[in-house]
């Protein structure tokens, strides 16, 4: 009887389409063991970096160790800030030119745009080997050229990798910019116009915060996939520019030890502080713009 | 006088496609002018070209004298109320409505105290903190006008600023935009498909189609003595009886009855006769018409409006609408009466293409 009841309940409670019965719990099921497949890794990766134990995968009691000689270690450093350097220039340039690429995209008419449109979106098809060789014979050629005519001393380093991880961000930055543009009437500019703004005032008072999250969340996935790449920056570095992934990267050869999970928890700890200072951007800008602001 | 716009052959393209196709439109200053036509006749792009948001291909267009034609928006005298607003949703309602003055410089007190003043003007008083989005539909209407009218504008232009509300708030918002525009005295250009709204707000409108200028004048001029049947048709309900044009003074229609109808052309022209609904009478057969003219029908079906009827009344070769009021006393005809359809030679007009 109250199973009974307890079903006529249910049937009120949730909607028709909800899941329910044993449907329901097969879902929930799998939803959990989604969530243990993506996150078991990285407890287990936090949890060995603190092991007192040469070998990974052994408990060898509670150590910070491994985090003292990330941090002690002089490579590690330079390679962290070499990381950070990258990741700061090439986020910067590429945030403005893939914003004003998807500007040009979607709201200019111009010759060639839609060999543009299909062209801007080939670093994000292609695969990254691919792209590391093509970029490991540009820099090769052009460094040469430029050398040889303006005698120049032009070497693979800093620049190479930063305009190669410009190269492919830009591609980034404009799809996801371009989506939040999409959303936005075009009318909002032509009445800023009309309101005696200029181009540019227009840009700046309307457009821009219109499309400011979509340029914040441009950037973090710019940051964030030049933070990570270990393929195109390891064909396309010189001497003194390892960055923290291909230093990583390198350790491995040398041996797994817990060292390298201390290193990739401070670079998991950077990822997860990065998304959640765009969610607190987010909504810091959302409650102020709705306080009341006269001008 | 000076024309507040005079507009004189312009074109514009778009590709191919030919949208305003060599127009003269003067519109004079304090008048509240309506643009009307079906969607896609060009009255936007008209009104675009006003604002500057579009350049004409050709021609030339001067705003209080001045030519203007390849001027951008933010350097013309005029200012827009879009369709569907376009209010800055990251704003206000005072800084929507502060928008323009900032961008003219204006120091901020200044500005905040004549935005405070339009907010007020438009009833919209204590809502100037709210966004965009928690405002209803005519309350965002109402500040898409205070912005503009804010900037105290020579010309204001209007694109379809009722469309987007429900009838009520329409009728309501058409009385006060005419209200306004009268208080303020400044030239109000309103384009909208909807020739009843026309008809009611404008002093004078021009009606499009295809990218051509159809017909200009006031509302009873266009109702009265429309151009050519697309205006006719158009503009208020009508039948268009078919004939040929017999001399100046006579049509003979499909059926072979002649019928007075004055219009100066050629004999042997295909015209229309157009006689609105409301302007023919029903009687029996054997009524005596003296001066009117008259044509046999039979009652097919009858509509009830509530203050009128409309009786569908099948002749040889068409079927016509016939409107009578209802009022007390008044005759009822069954569907399948017999009956004649009358009207006085003075109310209907020839019409060609």
């Amino acid at each position: 009887m109250s199973r009974l009841l307890n079903k006529t309940a249910n049937k009120t409670a949730g909607s028709a389409v909800e899941p329910h019965g044993w449907t329901k719990g097969v879902l929930q099921a799998n939803g959990w063991l989604v969530y243990a497949f993506f996150y078991a890794p990285i407890l287990l990766l936090v949890i060995f970096s603190f092991s007192d134990s040469r070998n990974v995968g052994v408990w060898g009691g509670f150590t910070l160790d491994w985090y003292e000689g990330f941090v002690d270690s002089q490579q590690t450093q330079a390679a962290l800030w070499n990381s950070v350097k990258i990741a700061t220039v090439s986020t910067g340039i590429s945030v403005v030119l893939g914003t004003m690429s998807a500007l040009a995209l979607e709201r200019f008419k111009f010759r060639g745009k839609q060999v543009f449109d299909a062209l801007l979106y080939l670093p994000i098809i292609i695969p990254d080997v691919t792209m590391a060789v093509m970029m490991l014979l540009f820099f090769a050629e052009f460094f040469d050229v430029l050398n040889a005519v303006f005698g120049t001393e032009l070497r693979k380093g800093f620049s190479s990798i930063a305009l190669s991880h410009i190269a492919f961000s830009i591609s980034f930055v404009s799809v996801v910019v371009r989506a939040r543009l999409a959303g936005m009437s075009s009318h909002l500019e032509e009445a800023a116009l009309d309101l005696y703004a200029t181009r540019w005032q227009a840009f700046r008072f309307v457009t821009f915060p219109q499309i400011l999250p979509g340029i914040l969340g441009g950037a973090l996935l710019a940051m964030t996939i030049s933070l990570d790449d270990v393929v195109i920056t390891q064909f396309v570095t010189g001497p003194g520019w390892t960055t923290l992934p291909v230093y990583v990267f390198g350790l491995i050869r040398r041996g797994v030890t817990p060292l390298i999970n201390a290193v990739s928890v401070v670079m998991l700890m950077a990822s997860m502080t990065l998304v959640a200072l765009s969610l607190l951007v987010e909504r810091v800008r959302n409650v102020g713009t709705n306080q009341r602001r006269g001008f | 006088m000076t024309a507040a716009v005079e507009i004189t052959g312009i074109t514009k393209r778009f590709g191919d496609v030919v949208a305003v196709d060599n127009i003269d439109l003067t519109i004079a200053d304090g008048e509240f002018f309506a643009l009307l036509g079906p969607s896609g006749c060009g009255k936007t792009t008209t009104l675009r070209m006003i604002a500057g948001l579009e350049f004409p291909t050709q021609g030339s267009l001067k705003i209080f004298g001045d030519e203007v034609g390849t001027l951008p928006p933010n350097k013309r005298p005029v200012n827009t109320v879009f369709q569907n607003y376009a209010l800055f949703p990251h704003l206000n309602a005072l800084d929507n409505v502060a928008f323009g003055l900032k961008m003219q410089g204006v120091d901020k007190s200044t500005a905040r105290k004549r935005a405070l003043e339009t907010i007020d003007l438009v009833q919209l008083t204590g809502m100037d903190a709210r966004k965009p989005s928690e405002l209803s539909g005519g309350q965002q209407q109402r500040v898409a006008l205070a912005r503009a009218l804010v900037n105290q504008p020579k010309v204001l232009l209007l694109d379809e600023p009722l469309g987007a509300l429900d009838l009520k708030l329409r009728q309501e918002m058409q009385g006060e935009l005419k209200n306004l525009q009268q208080n303020l005295g400044v030239s109000f250009v309103f384009v909208t498909h909807d020739q009843e709204e026309a008809l009611t707000m404008s002093d004078r409108m021009a009606v499009m189609n295809d990218g051509k200028l159809l017909q200009v004048g006031s509302p009873e001029e266009i109702y009265e003595h429309p151009a050519n049947r697309f205006v006719a048709d158009f503009i208020g309900q009508t039948n268009l009886l078919e004939g040929r044009v017999l001399d100046s003074e006579t049509v003979c229609l499909a059926n072979g009855a002649h019928v007075t109808g004055t219009s100066d052309l050629p004999m042997g022209t295909e015209v229309a006769v157009s006689l609105r609904p409301e302007r023919a009478h029903l009687g029996p057969r054997d009524e005596t018409h003296s001066r009117q003219a008259a044509v046999d029908g039979v009652v097919e079906s009858v509509t009830y409006l509530g203050n009128a009827r409309v009786y569908h009344v099948r002749f040889d070769w068409m079927v016509i609408e016939v409107r009578e009021e209802n009022r007390p006393g008044a005759t009822l005809h069954e569907p399948g009466t017999p009956v004649s359809v009358s009207w006085d030679p003075s109310a209907v007009s020839v019409v060609a293409d």
